[in-house]
């Protein structure tokens, strides 16, 4: 009878065990294979799907990002708003605080921009006039970073929701302030003092795009340095760790909890600016684009590493790029591409696990154990 | 010469469509067309490149429309498929202005935009750009630009309006007539998308077709705020059939109000698309621009290097402005006759859509009004617009062909 009940006990062919660690060449092979294997995966899919040939496909998107020097320049720039603001949420993630709010965060920090264009842009000195709205939007985004932190800190209110909801408030308050600016009702803000240039970061060196991949790049090492050596960047990842840890250890962690926003709400902010004032020159609802929730990706996929996030940037602006490339170029709809991206980014995810796990055949262990 | 000209153009559409667009339902199915005709041979096309910058891609019946007009012109004028560019999903940014400036990289010569807020986009790419042709729709800087190569282009698609008001109407008569409701309960509900002229214009002329053939019709008008978005479309469409509405009509871009429509049993009226698939016992009529008459006219000449028109508004004779197949299910009876009839008085001129004996606004005739005519950052209502007893809608010769009607609301409309 128990010799019956031990044969049914069925014992599954593998198990899954922890890593402890991975040589790095290990860890990035296994990265390199996920992605060789998702561009097999996205072949077939453009085969059954497309009747097209896989490789044309793919060097279309190369094209799309790499096919002209202009193509260049606009990937550099998606990169760095896309970037700004993965930094941004960056800090917050570490602390485990999920801002989901940053799209709301940069709305209001380009809102604050476009108001000080629209309202005292024919008064003041340009230099005056953009350090005014430079301020201006980061001060914008501060406070819609801070009102979630604050009631975070003081009832412990859940931030997820409370970011997600905020960036509703954004957005109508963006609405709001463009039925008041442009009483035709039209709800297109259009290019704001296109005659004359105020408020516009002047081109550097001839290139439109150049000032906002400068500041980027500070921010990235800005933000590096802050997360990694400064005593601030300590005490956040403490925090994340364990509240109970940073209070007994004598931090205080609302102040940790509202301080941390106050820089993702900044940082946001800023990259309103940047998008108002250096690139768009006006403000719509969509300003953010659902960079505000692509980032959470970006700074997840970087494990919050403000240097690996420029490749992930670039990895996930590169395949957007290449997406709105083959639809133009196959006539397909940009939902196909869109499905390709899924499964590229599907894979680069999915890898993580066999670098985080390793799968034994059970049987081996049985041996091992004899 | 027109009518001729205009017979042609329906005529290759028909065929056209027959042949490119075997298995979507035709929209423009007047009549079996066979016809022979085709694009102008003298005219060499090898050396064009088009572009179009959409807001959305086709599953938005707007960019539809713009997406198959361009489809249809390449395949009359026999364009290769690396002769037209389309780039959809282009939000009102700078992103527009770098589709404009990738597909001039790309060697495109002319370029076509679809969405209100592409506009200052494109000028700035016209300015970049000075031998390229920039090409866009529904805007209303082409006239003062001062830019060359610059166009706007729209429809008077308030015909069309007016005429799918008719159809609306003789719906409503029919209804009082069986019994179903009394005659002050001809509600019609007006979904729009935005409080703005364009709107505004579409549902002052649906309604002011409506109410020539339906005396007692009122209507009563609610906005999403939105040109997309399918949940708040049909939302606004099930709450002004919850407040009475006995028929419904939209300007707005998604399946939203046609839907909710087929779902309550509500007659439709839809814009831009034949909806009679999604509500095929609801859906009555739709009006719609047909844009490839201006397509055709602008590569043809970008490719003989001819000016065309600063700013252009298609009509019913050059067959911009359309109604799709009348859905006889839900039709009233002799609804195609008053159709036929009004499109004849149309042409000729005996009819004005905005002839101020047919209104009133505070319950006075209009004798006078001055509209926004000419952009400026100040919106400042600088035209006077009523000549010779009727409101001068979208009128190109000295005006601009964007709708410019924006009077809240004649007599007979309110805001919900």
């Amino acid at each position: 009878m128990s010799k019956k009940n031990e044969s049914k006990v069925r014992e599954p062919l593998f198990h899954i065990a922890k890593r402890t660690s991975m040589v790095w060449w290990k860890a990035w092979l296994i990265r390199g294979v996920a992605i060789l294997a998702s561009l097999v995966v996205c072949a077939l899919i453009i085969v059954l799907l497309t009747k097209q040939n896989p490789l044309e496909v793919y060097a279309s998107m190369f094209k799309g990002s790499f096919g002209t020097k202009r193509k260049v320049w606009i990937l550099l720039q998606n990169m760095a708003i896309l970037l700004c603001i993965s930094l941004a949420v960056t800090p917050a993630f570490k602390m485990r605080f999920w801002n989901l709010g940053a799209e709301g965060q940069v709305l209001i920090g380009g809102l604050a921009s476009a108001a000080c264009m629209f309202y005292i842009g024919d008064r003041l000195p340009n230099l005056l006039l953009i350090l005014i709205m430079f301020a201006a939007s980061i001060l914008g985004g501060i406070i819609w970073g801070v009102i979630p932190a604050y009631f975070k800190a003081k009832w412990n209110t859940n931030e997820s929701l409370f970011t997600l909801m905020m960036n509703y408030i954004a957005i109508q308050l963006v609405s709001f302030a463009i039925m008041v600016w442009v009483p035709s009702g039209s709800s297109v803000m259009g290019v704001i003092n296109s005659s004359t240039s105020a408020g516009w970061i002047p081109d550097l060196f001839g290139q439109k795009y150049l000032f906002n991949i400068l500041v980027v790049a500070a921010v990235t090492a800005l933000m590096f340095v802050y997360l990694k050596y400064s005593k601030h960047g300590y005490e956040l990842s403490v925090v994340g760790e364990s509240e109970n840890t940073a209070r007994y250890i004598g931090i205080n962690v609302k102040k940790v909890i509202i301080r941390t926003m106050v820089l993702s709400g900044a940082v946001c902010g800023l990259a309103g600016f940047l998008l108002v004032s250096g690139t768009n020159h006006t403000i719509s609802k969509t300003l953010a684009g659902g960079n505000g929730f692509t980032a959470i990706m970006v700074s997840w996929l970087a494990k919050f590493n403000p240097i690996l996030m420029i490749l992930t940037s670039f990895l996930i602006v590169f395949l957007q790029r290449g997406a709105g490339e083959i639809a133009t170029n196959f006539r397909l709809n940009e939902s196909v591409a869109d499905i390709l991206t899924g499964v590229i980014i599907f894979f680069i995810i999915g890898c993580e696990f066999f670098i985080n796990y390793e799968i034994k055949s059970t049987r081996a262990k049985h041996k091992e154990g004899k | 010469m027109k009518k001729i000209l205009a017979l042609l153009l329906a005529a290759v559409l028909v065929f056209s469509f027959a042949a490119c667009n075997g298995s979507k339902e035709d929209p423009t199915t007047t009549g079996a067309g066979e016809s022979t005709s085709a694009a102008p041979t003298d005219v060499d096309y090898s050396k064009v490149k088009v572009g179009l910058i959409c807001l959305h891609d086709e599953n938005s019946t707007y960019d539809n429309n713009f997406i198959q007009a361009l489809k249809d012109t390449q395949t009359k004028l026999g364009l290769k498929d690396d002769q037209v560019l389309i780039k959809t999903n282009i939000p009102e940014d700078d992103k527009c202005l770098n589709a404009a400036q990738e597909l001039a990289d790309e060697g495109c010569n002319i370029i076509f935009a679809d969405s209100f807020g592409h506009e200052t986009y494109m000028m700035q790419a016209a300015k970049e750009f000075p031998e390229i042709q920039f090409c866009h729709a529904t805007g209303t800087h082409a006239k003062t630009a001062e830019l060359k190569n610059f166009h706007n282009a729209f429809a008077a698609i308030y015909e069309g309006r007016y005429l799918a008001g008719i159809a609306a109407g003789m719906k409503l008569n029919e209804m009082i007539k069986d019994g179903k409701i009394k005659a002050d309960e001809a509600k019609i509900g007006y979904v729009g998308a935005f409080n703005y002229a364009e709107v505004v214009s579409g549902l002052t002329s649906f309604f002011l077709g409506a109410r020539s053939v339906c005396e007692s019709a009122t209507m009563k008008v609610t906005y999403t705020n939105s040109w997309f978005d399918i949940a708040l479309e049909r939302e606004a469409a099930l709450s002004l059939i919850k407040d009475g509405c006995v028929l419904i009509s939209q300007h707005a871009d998604s399946e939203g109000a046609p839907k909710a429509c087929e779902e309550k049993k509500v007659p439709n009226v839809a814009y831009n698309i034949d909806t009679s698939s999604m509500g095929p016992n609801t859906a009555l009529i739709s009006s719609k621009i047909n844009w490839s008459p201006y397509y055709e006219l602008a590569i043809t000449a970008v490719a003989k290097g001819e000016e065309f028109a600063t700013d252009w508004c298609g009509t019913l004779a050059t067959d911009s402005v359309q109604l799709t197949k009348l859905n006889e299910a839900v039709a009233a009876e002799g609804t195609q006759a008053a159709l036929d009839e009004a499109i004849a008085k149309l042409e000729k001129g005996e009819l004005k859509v905005f002839d101020t004996a047919a209104f009133t606004v505070d319950g006075k005739a209009l004798d006078s009004y001055k509209a926004d005519v000419i952009p400026d950052e100040k919106f400042e209502k600088d035209t006077e617009v009523i000549k010779d007893g009727s409101f001068c809608e979208s009128d190109v010769e000295g005006m601009r062909s964007a709708p410019y009607f924006d009077i809240m609301y004649i007599d007979g409309i309110s805001e919900k």
